[in-house]
């Protein structure tokens, strides 16, 4: 390469440079991030989307406690138990150590349920047996045919807490920098090496052009895709669909699971003021039209209303799907008996040694995924750094504390300021938050998404799911002139777009009532639906 | 405590008091219809105070209908079932005109219903086609219209309504315009509500004070805007004085539901119906619907104990899920006090499309209630369930009010006609 690269528009690309460039804002790319700002090691993270878009912001967020494993893959069970200790020493704001409970009800296999406690045991998970009227007594919603019940230590994580402050953690050590909405595209390849990562912002078009010592690819169920783009033929990945369920209320206090060998809608997983029910699983081959289906919602609640019956009857708000790749190494035809453990695959035999990519696992083993690829990419940078992160507190990150459910409203009160006016009124979401999220959130940027916003913070959590307060945070914007002209609007529409695709399949009793005052609100009253379609910039540019 | 049971006996009994069954019980008082109203105003207190006919008639027009009567006449072309398409079109226009002239006498002046569609704007700075609108909001569709300098005044300390965001968004069609801030006279710091500051400005001296502020930030405009809060109950007097103080046209562009004018219209209909003999249990779900072969029993209860209303005939017009008419249950969508069936998709899986405002809009609009022209409903094999039984507004089935911007149009002209057939009843059975 000789002559500056330019893009196909004919003008100069712009290149940045860094040591490590990392494809990927879930938890593993995030947690990557940190580790190495940890050793001194500058980053740059890019994420097509933004953090958690993929698997890392549709899951069950249950910390495991490797109960669940401990049958089907008794090392990730040991391995989740050990993570899952360390998470909750170093990074407890992320955490809520709710303890779990495994249930098993009449007709379930007597000898899953026997040798159980033996299992965990072995894989050194405490495990305590409880009779099923403690069990109820603990869990006034389980259902009465229980016939056995243990308890262990799982716990509930804030996928989006630990990546912002992943990220926030990384930019105050050492400056490391976070790209949203950057896709990569390309790499710039020779020499046994990569010399640059050409990527496009998927918002403006813009192309930018990421010159990097190292390249990490922690795109998840994209790995396999990624890899391939640097000629790499050797991540081989399959994909399960995971449909999960949020009830409008907190049914239990503890995580809840079937014993029995996992299967569809078998757990149950409180998160602050509400409950996520699931999950199926569903090969599937594309990864970008990711929905949830009528059919995979009801399954969830036939199924776990054999633990908790008021599943039946409960007002769902939401319904989501993510797609968990799955590294194939034989031809196993059932994916939950896929070894849940990760892969890191240093491409050496694929001719190139400065890439590598890490995929698979759990979000509870995303710290020792991150320290083992941190390990290899500083071992070729000649970094002697030894890893911190099973013993460096998480820093909390002020503009990071708004994804906790429950805490708008505590430090509304708290401040007690009559003019910071709630804009969400479901989830007590404040303009004070709003602006300390645009001003220095991870990925704040001048002119925010509403869906960029509502990741960073609780607004649109609740049972509107953002109708009203969708609405209300855009006006806000434009008062505070964050937004100048129609594209408030095209942003107002594409969030009600999105949010409206955690709904379609959720839409009865109340949630019915909800839905046509929305739609008669951003239609009927606002006119969204006849909003003319706007020149974006990549038009402009293409 | 033990609670009387009260019996009221009238010749129509209107079940919701939503736009549909208000509009019904106008229709009846006129006619000199002994009537019994009862129910929830359901979504009554979403409304903007715009009264819609019909702004897309579904032919996938780039643009919303400048003519709605063209519309009309596409419907009947195109979708025969509508109820729009199935009131002629004189009956619309006499429905549209006894309405907005009932309540303008009752003192929230209407314009009369005319020829086109007017564009009508709203607090995200977009426009709106409706039919008729509020006095107090008549010069805003006016300026627009006249690409008049024009001042949007927000407040300190009212939320959801920015004049930023009207101006950011219309400034390219409308140069004119432009925004200022002042703070509403004598409101303590902090939150302030449209409500509260409406019935503030019924006080003479709270609008000196407001004119004052607005004068000093006015500039060169010629016609001024305001949120929706000129008034309760005089929102005409309290506009004309405004505008007298500022010595220009003021217009109000209605908050984000529940707004002023929704609020308004309810407590007129409250107050006024009353007076004119209409007897009226607002805000009491109905409990059942008896039909017995001498009169029509509706259950109810209030604070005070049960009642039973009894009446020749009975104008259904409950609502959709919004106000409790329809039921969406996972398995189907259920009418929960007659049980009468609803028309709707085979599965819920058809319910919604994938793409939320995607243009063909969502199957689960059109299902409801299906009626003959009559407006009665019909039972599974297209049979009448009863003669006495009339339904109205938007439970009706084969129309999507939210896309077709009908909503209003649907409830007036479908009670109209309801309310033709319960006269009907009522006369054979006084004979
Ligand atoms: C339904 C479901 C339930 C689960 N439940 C649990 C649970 O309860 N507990 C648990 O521990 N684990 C759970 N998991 C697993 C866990 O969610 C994942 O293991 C973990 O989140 C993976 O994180 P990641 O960062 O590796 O991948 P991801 O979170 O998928 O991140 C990959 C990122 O790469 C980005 N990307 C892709 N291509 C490009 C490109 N070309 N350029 C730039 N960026 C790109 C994507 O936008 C995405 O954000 C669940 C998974 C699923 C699907």
């Amino acid at each position: 390469m000789t002559s500056s690269p330019t893009s196909q528009a004919g003008t100069a690309i712009e290149t940045v440079k860094t040591d490590v460039l990392i494809i990927g804002g879930g938890a593993t790319g995030t947690g990557i991030m940190r580790d190495l700002a940890l050793r001194s090691v500058h980053c740059r993270l890019i994420d097509k989307q933004d953090l958690c878009a993929g698997a890392s912001g549709g899951n069950h967020g249950l910390l495991h406690s490797g109960a669940r494993y401990v049958l089907s893959d008794p090392h990730s069970a040991s391995e989740c138990r050990e993570e899952g200790e360390i998470l909750k020493r170093t990074s407890s704001q992320c955490i809520e150590n709710t303890g779990g409970l495994f249930v098993a009800v009449k007709g379930d296999d007597e000898g899953f349920i026997r040798d159980f406690p033996a299992l965990c045991q072995a894989a050194g998970i405490p495990v305590q047996e409880l009779t099923p009227k403690e069990a109820l007594e603990l869990e006034p919603q389980l259902s009465k045919d229980i016939i056995a019940a243990y308890a262990v230590p799982d716990a509930t994580i804030d996928p989006f807490r630990l990546a912002l402050e992943n990220v926030n953690h990384a930019r105050e050590l050492n400056d490391s920098t976070y790209h949203p909405h950057t896709t990569l595209c390309d790499f710039e390849i020779g020499d046994g090496r990569i010399i640059a990562a050409f990527c496009r912002d998927s918002r403006t078009g813009k192309e930018l052009r990421i010159v990097a010592k190292q390249y990490v690819n922690a795109g998840g169920a994209w790995a396999m895709d990624i890899a391939r783009l640097a000629g790499c033929n050797d991540v081989n990945l399959l994909y399960s669909k995971g449909t999960l369920l949020i009830s409008h209320d907190r049914l239990t206090t503890r995580v809840i699971n079937r014993l029995r060998p996992p299967a569809d809608g078998d757990i149950l997983v409180p998160g602050g003021t509400v409950s996520v029910l699931g999950t199926t699983s569903l090969r599937t081959d594309d990864l970008e039209n990711v929905r949830p289906t009528i059919a995979e919602v009801d399954k969830n609640v036939v199924e776990g209303t054999a633990m908790v019956p008021a599943l039946a009857h409960a007002r769902y708000i939401r319904a989501f799907s993510r797609v968990r790749p799955l590294v194939q190494h034989g031809d196993d035809q059932n994916d939950r008996n896929v070894a849940r453990s990760f892969a890191l695959m240093n491409h050496e035999d694929q001719n190139l040694n400065n890439f590598c990519t890490i995929t698979g696992g759990k979000l509870t083993t995303f710290r020792l995924m991150a320290e083992k690829t941190s390990d290899l990419v500083a071992k070729r940078l000649g970094n002697t750094e030894p890893c911190t992160t099973a013993t460096t507190p998480l820093p909390g990150g002020q503009a990071c504390k708004w994804t906790e459910p429950g805490a708008s409203p505590k430090y509304w009160y708290e401040a007690n300021n009559s003019e910071d006016m709630i804009l969400c009124e479901c989830e007590m979401v404040p303009q004070s938050a709003i602006d300390q999220i645009v001003l220095c959130a991870p990925g704040a940027e001048n002119e925010m998404t509403l869906e960029a916003i509502a990741l960073r913070s609780r607004a649109g959590k609740g049972p509107c799911q953002g109708s009203f307060c969708g609405i209300r945070i855009a006006s806000y914007l434009y008062d505070r002139g964050y937004y100048q002209d129609t594209t408030g609007l095209h942003h107002m529409k594409s969030f009600f777009n999105e949010r409206f695709k955690g709904l379609r399949t959720i839409i009865w009793g109340q949630q019915a009532a909800q839905m046509e005052l929305a739609e008669a609100l951003h239609c009927g009253l606002l006119g969204l639906d006849r909003l003319e379609e706007k020149k974006t910039n990549k038009a402009d540019n293409e | 405590m033990t609670y009387e049971k009260r019996e009221f006996i009238a010749d129509l009994a209107v079940i919701g008091s939503g736009l549909a069954g208000m509009a019904a019980s106008i229709f009846a008082l006129k006619r000199g219809i002994s009537t019994a109203q009862a129910g929830n105003t359901g979504a009554l207190a979403y409304t903007t105070g715009y009264l819609d006919l019909l702004g897309d008639a579904g032919t996938g027009a780039a643009e919303h209908l400048g003519d709605p009567w063209a519309g009309i006449r596409e419907l009947q072309k195109s979708q025969p079932n509508h109820p729009l398409a199935r009131v002629p079109e004189n009956d619309i226009h006499e429905a549209f005109t006894e309405f907005t002239s009932f309540i303008s006498e009752c003192g929230i002046a209407y314009g009369a219903p005319g020829k086109v569609n007017l564009k009508a704007l709203t607090p995200a700075g977009t426009t709106k086609p409706t039919f008729s609108v509020p006095a107090t909001m008549q010069p805003g569709v006016d300026a627009l219209a006249s690409q008049a300098r024009c001042v949007i005044i927000d407040f300190k300390g009212l939320r959801g309504f920015s004049g930023r965001q009207v101006v950011a968004n219309l400034k390219d069609r409308w140069p004119g315009l432009t925004t200022e801030r002042v703070s509403f006279p004598d409101m303590p710091m902090g939150e302030i509500y449209p409500e509260v500051m409406a019935r503030a400005l019924e006080v003479p001296g709270t609008r000196e004070k407001l004119a004052d502020a607005i004068k000093s930030v006015r500039g060169d405009a010629q016609v001024i805007g305001l949120p929706a809060i000129l008034g309760m109950h005089n929102p005409d007097l309290v506009m004309t004085e405004l505008s007298r103080l500022l010595g220009c046209p003021v217009f109000e562009i209605p908050t984000m539901p529940p707004s002023v004018p929704g609020i308004r219209l309810r407590e007129m209909f409250e107050q006024v119906f009353p007076k004119k003999g209409l007897t009226l249990v607002p805000q009491q779900k109905v409990r059942s619907v008896e039909f017995d072969t001498d009169s029509v029993q509706l259950v109810l209860a209030d604070n005070h104990g049960p009642i039973i209303i009894h009446a020749k005939a009975v104008i259904l017009a409950t609502g959709r899920f919004l106000s409790g008419g329809l039921e969406a249950e996972q398995t189907g969508i259920v009418e929960p006090l007659v049980n009468l069936p609803v028309a709707q998709p085979t599965s819920r899986d058809s319910w919604y499309s994938m793409e939320y405002m995607g243009r063909d809009g969502h199957a689960i609009h059109q299902c409801g209630i299906r009626v003959d022209d009559a407006f009665r409903p019909l039972d599974k094999d297209g049979k009448v369930v009863d003669p006495r039984l009339f339904a109205a507004g938007v439970i009706l089935a084969h129309q999507d009010w939210i896309r077709g911007r009908c909503g209003a149009g649907v409830a007036i002209s479908s009670a109209y006609r309801a309310v033709q057939g319960a006269e009907q009843i009522i006369l054979q059975k006084n004979n």
